[in-house]
C-alpha cells in the first residue's frame, strides 16, 4: 500500500484543486448541519414544551395532541425516506416548492427529523423536575407562560444538555444523507472523487477526519456551555463538584 | 444479496492490505476447475442481471466464449461462478483473486492500469448529453450558466470540466445518486442536461414515460474504451483472453453479438436499446488494442 496524499493538490479540471473542493464540501456539510440544528432546537423546544402543558383546558389538549402527532410523524419515518418525500413528493403536490433548491429541503427534512428527538428530550427534562417547582411558580402568582419561561425551562434545559450534545453531533453525521438529493457535501465528495482520482483510501480518510473534527468541535462547544450555565447545587453540578 | 454482502466485505478487507494474489490465473483455473466471472447488476446491455441470480449481456457473452476457449486450452471442463461486483469493489476483488475475469463496464484508463490489466477493447463508449427535446440546447457551448446532471461516482463530468472550463463555458454540476436519479433530475427540470455514456442515456430515454420528450445532442465529449478486466502481471492469461477476443473480432462473431444485444429486443423486458455500432467501436475491433482512455484523448 503506497500513499499518495498529493492527490488533493491535483487540479479537478475546473481550475481548482481537490483540496479546494473538499473544503467547499465541508462547508456544505457544516451549513446543512448548523441550519438543521437551529430548526431542530427551536421546533424541538416548542414541541417538547407543548407536550407537557396542563391538559385541563381545550387549548392545552390541542397543544398536547399537536406535539404527539409531530413527534410520532417525524420519528417513525426513516430519515432517508423523509428526505425523498421532501424532495420528490411534496414539490409534486405543491408546485411552487419546485423552485426551492435541494439544500433548503434537506435542511428542513433533517431539522424536523431531529426536532422530534429533541422534543422528547425536552419533555423528559421537564417531567424529571419535581412537581413542586411548577406548583410553587403558580402559587406565587406566575402565569403558565411565566412558570415555563422563568422556572421550568431553565432547569429542564440544563438537565438535558448531555443528550442534546449527542443529538448535535448526530446531526453532523446525519447530514451525509444530503448527498441523496444532490447537495455537494462531504459524502458526495468522497463518492465522486474516489472515482475520479482512484485514490479512495486517502479520500475517505480525509473525509472521515473532517467529520470527526466537526463532531468533536461541537462536543467541546457543548461541554463549555454545560460548564458555563452550571447552577451550584443543581443535579449536574452537585455530582461533578465534590466541594 | 448474500453474494453482494460477501463481495463488499471481501472488497473492504482487500482495500486495506497490499493485494497479492496468484499471478498465474491459468494454473489456478486448471487446478481448481472453476473460474469466477465478475458481473454487474445493471450496466446497460453490457452486463446486467435478468433475475434469479442469472446474468446476461454483451460482455458476459463474450466472456462465456473466452472461457470456453480457455477451457479447451487447459483441457478441462470449467465451472463458471458469477460474482456480482460494483464500481467500488471491482478493482480490489480482481486484485485479490476473488474475481478472475471482470466482465462489466469498466473504463480502461491509465490510473487503473497501475492496479489491473485490461483485455483488448471490445466496446468504445461515447460520452454525450441528453436534454429535453424542447430546450433548444444542441451544443456544449450552450451550457453556460446551466445545470448539468451526472451520476455520482462516474468520470464523465470530469472530462466535460477539463474541456469546457478552458473554453470559458461555466456550468453548475448536479450529482444524482444513480443513473435513474440523474435522469429524474433532467425530467423534473432540476437539471438542463444529463451528461453520461451514450448507451446509458439511450437506455434511460427508452424507458422514460415519454421518450419523445428527450434527445441526445451535442458533440462527443469523450470516448472511453470499455474492456474486460483481469489481474495485472499475468501475461499468459491475458494472451489467452486477448487471442480469443481477437478471433471473435476477425470472424465477425462480435458483430453478430452487437446486433443481438444492442439492436434487437433483449430480456427481461424485451425492449431494444437501439444503439448503432459506432465508428470508434468499429475502429477498436479493426485494430485490437488495450490502450487507456488517455491515448484516445490525444487524437
Amino acid at each position: 500500500m503506497t500513499w499518495d496524499w498529493q492527490v488533493f493538490l491535483q487540479d479537478t479540471g475546473g481550475g481548482e484543486t481537490y483540496f479546494d473542493w473538499m473544503l467547499s464540501a465541508w462547508g456544505w456539510t457544516l451549513s446543512v448541519a448548523v441550519l438543521a440544528l437551529i430548526i431542530a432546537l427551536v421546533m424541538g423546544a416548542i414541541v417538547g414544551t407543548l407536550r407537557t402543558l396542563p391538559d385541563d383546558r381545550l387549548l392545552g389538549k390541542l397543544a398536547i395532541g399537536f406535539g404527539y402527532v409531530w413527534v410520532e410523524l417525524f420519528r417513525n419515518i426513516p430519515l432517508l425516506v423523509q428526505i425523498f418525500i421532501w424532495y420528490h413528493v411534496i414539490p409534486a403536490l405543491i408546485p411552487p416548492m419546485k423552485a426551492l433548491p435541494g439544500f433548503v429541503l434537506v435542511v428542513f427534512a433533517l431539522g424536523f427529523f431531529t426536532s422530534a428527538r429533541i422534543a422528547e428530550q425536552v419533555r423528559a427534562g421537564i417531567q424529571s423536575l419535581p412537581r413542586g417547582q411548577r406548583a410553587a411558580a403558580l402559587a406565587i402568582g406566575m402565569t403558565t407562560f411565566q412558570s415555563y419561561r422563568l422556572v421550568i425551562l431553565p432547569l429542564a434545559f440544563r438537565i438535558i444538555i448531555p443528550p442534546l450534545t449527542s443529538e448535535s453531533m448526530n446531526i453532523v453525521k446525519n447530514s451525509s444523507v444530503a448527498f441523496a438529493v444532490s447537495v455537494a457535501e462531504l459524502t458526495l465528495f468522497a463518492l465522486q472523487v474516489q472515482e475520479e482520482t482512484s485514490r479512495g483510501i486517502e479520500v475517505y480518510l480525509a473525509v472521515t477526519s473532517l467529520y470527526m473534527i466537526t463532531a468533536f468541535a461541537i462536543n467541546r462547544v457543548m461541554a463549555r456551555i454545560e460548564r458555563g450555565v452550571r447552577v451550584p447545587g443543581l443535579i449536574a453540578a452537585g455530582q461533578a463538584g465534590g466541594h | 444479496m448474500k453474494n453482494q454482502i460477501a463481495a463488499l466485505v471481501v472488497g473492504l478487507t482487500a482495500t486495506g492490505v497490499t493485494a497479492v494474489a496468484q499471478a498465474d490465473t491459468l494454473a489456478k483455473i486448471k487446478s481448481s476447475g472453476t473460474v469466477t466471472m465478475g458481473v454487474r447488476e445493471s450496466s446497460g446491455a453490457l452486463s446486467y442481471t435478468v433475475g434469479d441470480g442469472k446474468f446476461a449481456g454483451f460482455h458476459i457473452e463474450i466472456c462465456d466464449r473466452v472461457l470456453a476457449d480457455i477451457s479447451k486450452q487447459v483441457g478441462k471442463k470449467l465451472t463458471v461462478k458469477y460474482q456480482p461486483v460494483t464500481s467500488q469493489n471491482r478493482i480490489p476483488l480482481t486484485q485479490n483473486g476473488t474475481v478472475d475475469i471482470e466482465c462489466g463496464s469498466t473504463t480502461n484508463n491509465a490510473a487503473r492500469q497501475k492496479d489491473v490489466a485490461f483485455a483488448v477493447t471490445t466496446y468504445v463508449e461515447e460520452v454525450r448529453m441528453a436534454v429535453k427535446a424542447n430546450s433548444g440546447i444542441t451544443s456544449i457551448n450552450q451550457l453556460k450558466g446551466k445545470k448539468v446532471a451526472t451520476t455520482t461516482g462516474t468520470t464523465s463530468v470530469q472530462t466535460l470540466r477539463k474541456h469546457e472550463r478552458a473554453a470559458g463555458v461555466n456550468f453548475d454540476e448536479v450529482f444524482g445518486k444513480d443513473h435513474a436519479d440523474s435522469f429524474l433530475l433532467l425530467e423534473s427540470g432540476r437539471a438542463d442536461a444529463f451528461v453520461m455514456d451514450g448507451s446509458i442515456l439511450a437506455g434511460n430515454i427508452a424507458n422514460a414515460k415519454n421518450p419523445g420528450d428527450f434527445k441526445i445532442v451535442g458533440e462527443v465529449l469523450s470516448v472511453e474504451p470499455i474492456a474486460i478486466m483481469m489481474r495485472k502481471d499475468d501475461p499468459a492469461f491475458k494472451k489467452a483472453v486477448d487471442d480469443s477476443i481477437k478471433k471473435m473480432m476477425k470472424d465477425g462473431s462480435l458483430n453478430k453479438l452487437w446486433t443481438k444485444w444492442f439492436e434487437s429486443p433483449i430480456p427481461p423486458r424485451n425492449v431494444k436499446v437501439g444503439l448503432a455500432l459506432s465508428e470508434s467501436t468499429k475502429n477498436a475491433w479493426a485494430n485490437p488494442n488495450d490502450k487507456p482512455m488517455e491515448d484516445y484523448a490525444k487524437k
